[in-house]
């Protein structure tokens, strides 16, 4: 018997760092893999029961390998609306936006978040960013090459983050910080825990309601275990968080989305306000604004899956005898029952419901285009 | 009846010139929940080392090979109900195929439990 698990991955010229919860993990009982440089829990009781918990209840999730990148000085908006397509300068204290950083021919190098503070948290920094884990490098070394010298960048890598998703994971989380009941999706703030300073924003990648905790490397044990005290909380893997953010129809970086794809057909539309896209003034304008007029040549698809049998990244997807695409994620979904998967077809394969076939293993299997998300999103939106 | 072991953690009962193959507990437990098993058609042919099935789990696809060489004879229809089968009961019900042996003296230089379980310990 042979695997081949694609999530664990393991970049076997570097040696795997730990994380801040390394320990807290393996006393779990994590069985623990090599993901963007870590060691990281894929999972502890199953994949399954965990995808289930955070569906119908609240799971912690440690994403600490992911880069948590502060921003300031003179200029920052401008600096930064040089560098993402999305609005800085309308992003209001204590706000989150979804982006991308793109590069000179609008290829997507990275998805990301990016807030504005408050003016006080974080050293009175004007803005934080998270990246992706596997990027950070990558994204800090682009970033700084192309920021004016009075914009200043802080990568934190004695900040832990940590997620907590589900539909009681806001009533989890009061318990701990009544507070944090005020925030709403995409909202963030500063909140202090047994004296602790946490940057909190209610968002997540899982399709359901919950937070991102930013909290020093140095407490983040103490807070996982109060976390993991409540009645509502258990710790879960990467293995769960794939298939959770598969079936809400997020893309993943590295997977969904790379420089190869097209920004316009990732679907990113919310990425990139009508401001920007008029104005243009982001490093790769001119393809978005191309794709914007002409329409991008394929874009990113959910696809539904006839049987049982699961289609892997990288399997390609056809239309009679014409290949028009190819899987960029894909698995079985616990929530749904069957196997989802994304991909990327061309334009005119792209419809709702167009009918279309995936090879695996040599084998045709029927699929259909279909609406994304497959499990619908339960963010707390404002009332 | 006899077991044996082998070290891609197949585990192979043979009776008379019939062998029944499935995947340890060790390798169910290594998967994690099983999702779907492509099992060989009836009649299908295999050398030792063939990829002979396919266990998905919810991540990922795994092969199993053939530890030896025969004829298909049964596949498990049971793991196309209820491939969970083999994460709840991996070295009894949720047997994978039955081989009519092709060759036995294959089977020699294969583990016994003893030897699997100390394979095993050393992994």
């Amino acid at each position: 018997m042979s695997g081949n698990d694609d999530i664990a991955h393991i970049e076997e010229e570097l040696p795997l760092q730990d994380l801040p919860l390394d320990a807290w993990h393996r006393a779990k009982g994590a069985r623990m893999v090599g993901f963007a440089g870590y060691h990281m829990p894929i999972q502890y009781e199953g994949i399954m029961a965990e995808h289930g918990w955070t569906r119908e209840h609240a799971g912690l999730f440690d994403v600490s390998h992911m880069g948590q990148l502060l921003f300031s000085g003179e200029g920052v908006d401008e600096a930064l609306e040089l560098l993402l397509p999305s609005d800085i300068k309308g992003l209001k204290p204590c706000r989150q936006r979804y982006s991308m950083l793109l590069d000179d021919e609008g290829g997507i190098l990275d998805d990301l978040m990016v807030s504005r503070l408050d003016g006080a948290a974080f050293d009175g920094a004007d803005i934080y960013m998270v990246v992706n884990g596997a990027t950070k490098y990558d994204d800090i070394g682009w970033m700084i090459e192309r920021l004016p010298d009075e914009v200043v960048m802080n990568h934190m890598d004695d900040q832990a983050l940590l997620a907590l998703q589900g539909p009681e994971a806001g009533e989890a989380l009061a318990a701990l910080i009544p507070e944090t009941a005020d925030l709403v999706f995409m909202q963030s703030a500063p909140f202090i825990w047994r004296g602790v300073p946490l940057w909190i924003s209610r968002s997540g990648y899982t399709g359901e309601d919950g937070f991102e905790i930013s909290v020093p490397a140095a407490d983040v044990t103490l807070l996982a275990d109060a976390l993991c005290e409540l009645p509502q909380v258990k710790p879960i893997g990467l293995g769960a968080r794939d298939s959770l953010r598969l079936e809400a129809g997020l893309p993943l970086y590295g997977h969904d989305l790379s420089p190869a794809v097209s920004t316009i057909g990732a679907d990113p539309g919310f990425a990139i306000q009508k401001r920007r896209r008029e104005e243009g003034g982001f490093i790769g304008h001119a393809r978005v604004m191309k794709e914007l007029a002409d329409g991008p040549g394929s874009k990113r698809v959910g696809l539904k899956i006839e049987g049982r049998m699961p289609a892997r990244e990288g399997a390609p997807i056809y239309a009679g005898g014409t290949q028009v695409g190819e899987v960029t994620s894909g698995g079985f979904a616990p929530t749904v029952g069957a196997p989802i998967a994304m991909g990327w077809v061309s334009l005119p394969h792209s419809a709702i419901d167009t009918a279309l076939e995936i090879e695996v293993r040599g084998k045709r299997i029927a699929a259909t285009v279909a609406p994304m998300p497959f499990v619908p999103h339960r963010y707390r939106r404002k009332a | 009846m006899s077991r044996y072991f082998t070290e891609e953690h197949e585990w192979i009962d043979v009776e008379g010139d019939i062998a029944t193959v499935g995947i340890t507990d060790y390798a169910q437990e290594q998967l994690g929940d099983i999702v779907f098993v492509e099992l060989p058609a009836e009649g299908t042919s295999f050398e030792k080392g063939d990829d002979a099935a396919v266990v998905e789990s919810v991540k990922a696809a795994s092969d199993v090979y053939a530890p030896i060489s025969g004829e298909v004879v049964e596949a498990n229809g049971a793991l196309e109900d209820e491939p969970a089968l083999v994460n709840s009961d991996a070295e009894e019900d949720g047997w994978f195929f039955k081989l009519r042996i092709g060759d036995a003296s294959e089977l020699e230089g294969l583990m016994n439990e003893a030897a699997y379980k100390k394979f095993v310990a050393s992994l």
